[in-house]
């Protein structure tokens, strides 16, 4: 055992020396694997980020939702003409009736809207759209307030009460920085509200009436009492999971139909948008994305691969009238394949540890960069560590096989071919 | 320094083909090389003298014919012994020095002992004894570039001497070298002959194999004339 490890330690003097003799090819070698790694690392990185975030936008309006807007009549039903408004009264019932009689709808509430309505805090004025609507609208339109705050509840509903919660802008707006606004007093109309929460800061890749940071949301009840709307503007509804939004769709024709009289394949009689189906879509899409990314991972990896092949075969090749003379002064051929494949191991080592190195550096930093704009849907890149480590071993392995074959010939040939190879 | 005969060769004959031409290198070399004996290999280019050379030092095998070496036929050698042979019995010694470039004197010294798998004390003595037979101990941290043409030869000298071998083998040692440079190479070989070691050296000079002890001229791949030179056939050998 001894002997072995001093015979070891015998090697690894060689190919120490021969290492400060090659710093220039070394360092080429080193430098392809690392670019090789920090590419595909960063590439599959940047890729979950983006895929963790559009996730994350996709369902910033909601998770399975679906909106519905009272259309026009486009076909003539049971003796009434086309071109018949379809508006959804408040008092119908119509709320308690689609919970009822449509299947597979797990929440459902109406919206009311106003736009234009005057904001006032203190010397502050601006002109916001408000939004009358119910508790369900929290958890299907994914308004989640800043801690110590919340969203309106059935007793601000029941009580009719004089409260407010504001999307992000919205209180940006209107609250100096350090102030908090949950328990302010605020004007709408000039009539007082007391702020009870702002909305958590939220990715957003769709909305109907403006995004969310936008909004000034007040109970259904309180808005009925102001605005006296007959109408609402708008339904949202949330269908239960695994449940087909088509067949809902559907379902919910043919409820409507009957109430307002128009037949349930009139298309043009509701307008619906169908996030569920968007978000399908949407999937699919990054999935052809993420296809796309691993398949570019999948060439640079190829190149970065035939790079350290053909740079470990030409230092064998180059090296082949040193590796007669070795030969000449006795070495044995373990000596001199051994020296190859330390050296071609030792390089995709160092290679890959860089690589990785700095592609983790790199996510880290990118992750101290203020995310704003087209920045904020990069999300958080993330390094893959079975990738990464993959990435390194593939490279390890084609490196040692280039240096490996040549170096087992170059050791097997005969010495007097190899001392006369310039 | 016990007599008798080192390298023993007979009817050896080398054939190179290179696609259907066959090229006949060595046509059948009858020669021996006694311990102690300082030899010189003369003849034109093409002659076969470096196959001859090559074969003696196991570095190529003979396409027909018995090598012994040392009282071992070469030809019953696995590579493992011949590697050995190479390593501890033979120095061999190039035209160009074949010194690894990005080494010291003393690491390309010490290569041979690497090799050899000598531990690390026994590597330090040997290299510093090396690099004093041949007057480069003060060079020992010299890389080739920083040492004249002259020097690097002795520096390969030395390497082949590291292992304390019976013959050093050298392929035209001077062939790269000043005359200036070159008598001083064959002065350190006579310093070593006479202290007992075995030298065949490859020389085109004249003037280098004429302070040899024996001449073996070839000429297409065969011996001339197996003759000893004058002076000094009764005084050395035997």
């Amino acid at each position: 055992m001894r002997i072995l490890t001093y015979k070891l330690l015998l090697f690894l003097k060689l190919i120490g020396r021969e290492f400060k003799a090659q710093k220039l090819r070394m360092g080429l070698t080193i430098l392809a694997i690392t670019w090789g790694t920090i590419s595909i690392t960063l590439l599959m990185a940047f890729s979950v980020g983006l895929d963790q975030q559009f996730a994350k936008a996709r369902q910033g309006l909601g998770d399975g939702i679906v909106i519905v807007w009272g259309g026009q009549t486009s076909l003539p039903f049971q003796g009434l003409p086309q071109g018949r408004r379809i508006s959804f009264r408040t008092e119908s019932g119509i709320i308690d009736l689609i919970k009822s009689h449509v299947v597979g709808i797990d929440m459902i509430a109406g919206e009311f809207l106003r736009w234009g309505q005057t904001l006032e805090y203190g010397e502050k004025q601006i002109n916001k759209l408000v939004c009358g609507t119910y508790p369900e609208y929290e958890v299907m339109r994914a308004h989640y307030a800043k801690a110590g705050g919340r969203f309106i509840n059935k007793k601000d509903m029941d009580l009719k009460r004089r409260v407010v919660y504001l999307g992000t802008d919205v209180a940006e707006e209107l609250f100096d920085e350090g102030v908090n606004p949950v328990g302010e007093m605020v004007k709408i109309n000039s009539i007082p509200f007391t702020v009870i929460g702002v909305m958590i800061e939220k990715l957003q890749d769709s909305n109907y009436h403006g995004p969310d940071d936008n909004y000034v949301v007040i109970p259904a009840s309180t808005f009925l009492l102001f605005y006296g709307d007959p109408f609402f503007d708008n339904l949202v509804y949330k269908i239960e999971d695994g449940i087909d939004s088509k067949a809902v769709e559907k379902d919910l024709f043919r409820v409507l139909g009957a109430k307002y009289r128009f037949d349930p394949e009139d298309e043009s009689a509701l307008w619906i948008w169908d996030t569920v189906e968007g978000e399908e879509i949407s999937r699919k899409v990054f999935l052809g994305i993420t296809i796309f990314m691993w398949f570019i991972g999948g060439m640079t990896l190829l190149i970065a691969g035939i790079g350290v092949a053909n740079i470990m075969y030409v230092a064998v090749r180059e090296r082949t009238k040193e590796i007669g003379t070795k030969i000449a002064l006795g070495a044995e051929r373990k000596h001199i394949v051994f020296q190859f494949m330390t050296e071609a191991l030792s390089i995709a080592f160092v290679g890959g540890i860089v690589g990785i190195g700095f592609s983790v550096t790199i996510c880290a930093l990118f992750r101290l960069l203020p995310m704003e704009g087209a920045l904020e849907f990069m999300g958080k890149p993330t390094v893959n560590w079975v990738v990464a480590i993959t990435t390194v071993l593939t490279l390890s392995f084609i490196g040692l096989f280039a240096g490996l074959f040549p170096a087992r010939k170059a050791a097997s040939i005969n010495p007097v071919e190899a001392l006369r190879y310039e | 320094m016990e007599n008798g005969t080192l390298a023993s060769l007979t009817g050896i004959t080398k054939v190179y083909r290179t696609g259907k031409v066959e090229v006949r290198a060595l046509g059948g070399i009858d020669l021996d090389i006694k311990r102690g004996e300082f030899v010189a290999i003369i003849g034109p280019s093409g002659s076969g003298k470096s196959t001859l050379m090559n074969i003696i030092g196991c570095l190529d095998t003979p396409t027909s014919g018995t090598y012994v070496l040392d009282g071992q036929p070469v030809a019953d050698m696995g590579i493992h012994e011949l590697a050995s042979i190479r390593n501890k019995k033979i120095g061999f010694i190039f035209q160009n020095f074949n010194l690894l470039a990005y080494a010291t004197a003393y690491e390309n010294v010490e290569l041979p002992l690497i090799f050899a798998g000598a531990p690390g004390p026994v590597r330090k003595e040997k290299v510093m004894h090396s690099l004093s037979v041949v007057g480069l101990a003060d060079r020992a941290d010299h890389k080739p570039t920083e040492l004249s043409g002259g020097e690097m030869q002795r520096v390969a000298i030395a390497r082949a001497l590291a292992n304390d071998p019976e013959v050093i083998l050298a392929d035209e040692p001077t062939g790269n070298l000043d005359t200036k440079s070159g008598q001083e190479i064959i002065s350190i070989f006579e310093r070593l002959n006479s202290a007992g070691r075995s030298v065949v050296t490859i020389t085109h000079d004249m003037t280098i194999a004429s302070r040899c002890h024996r001449i073996v001229p070839i000429r297409d791949g065969l011996i001339e004339s197996n003759t000893e030179n004058g002076k000094d056939v009764d005084g050395t050998i035997n």
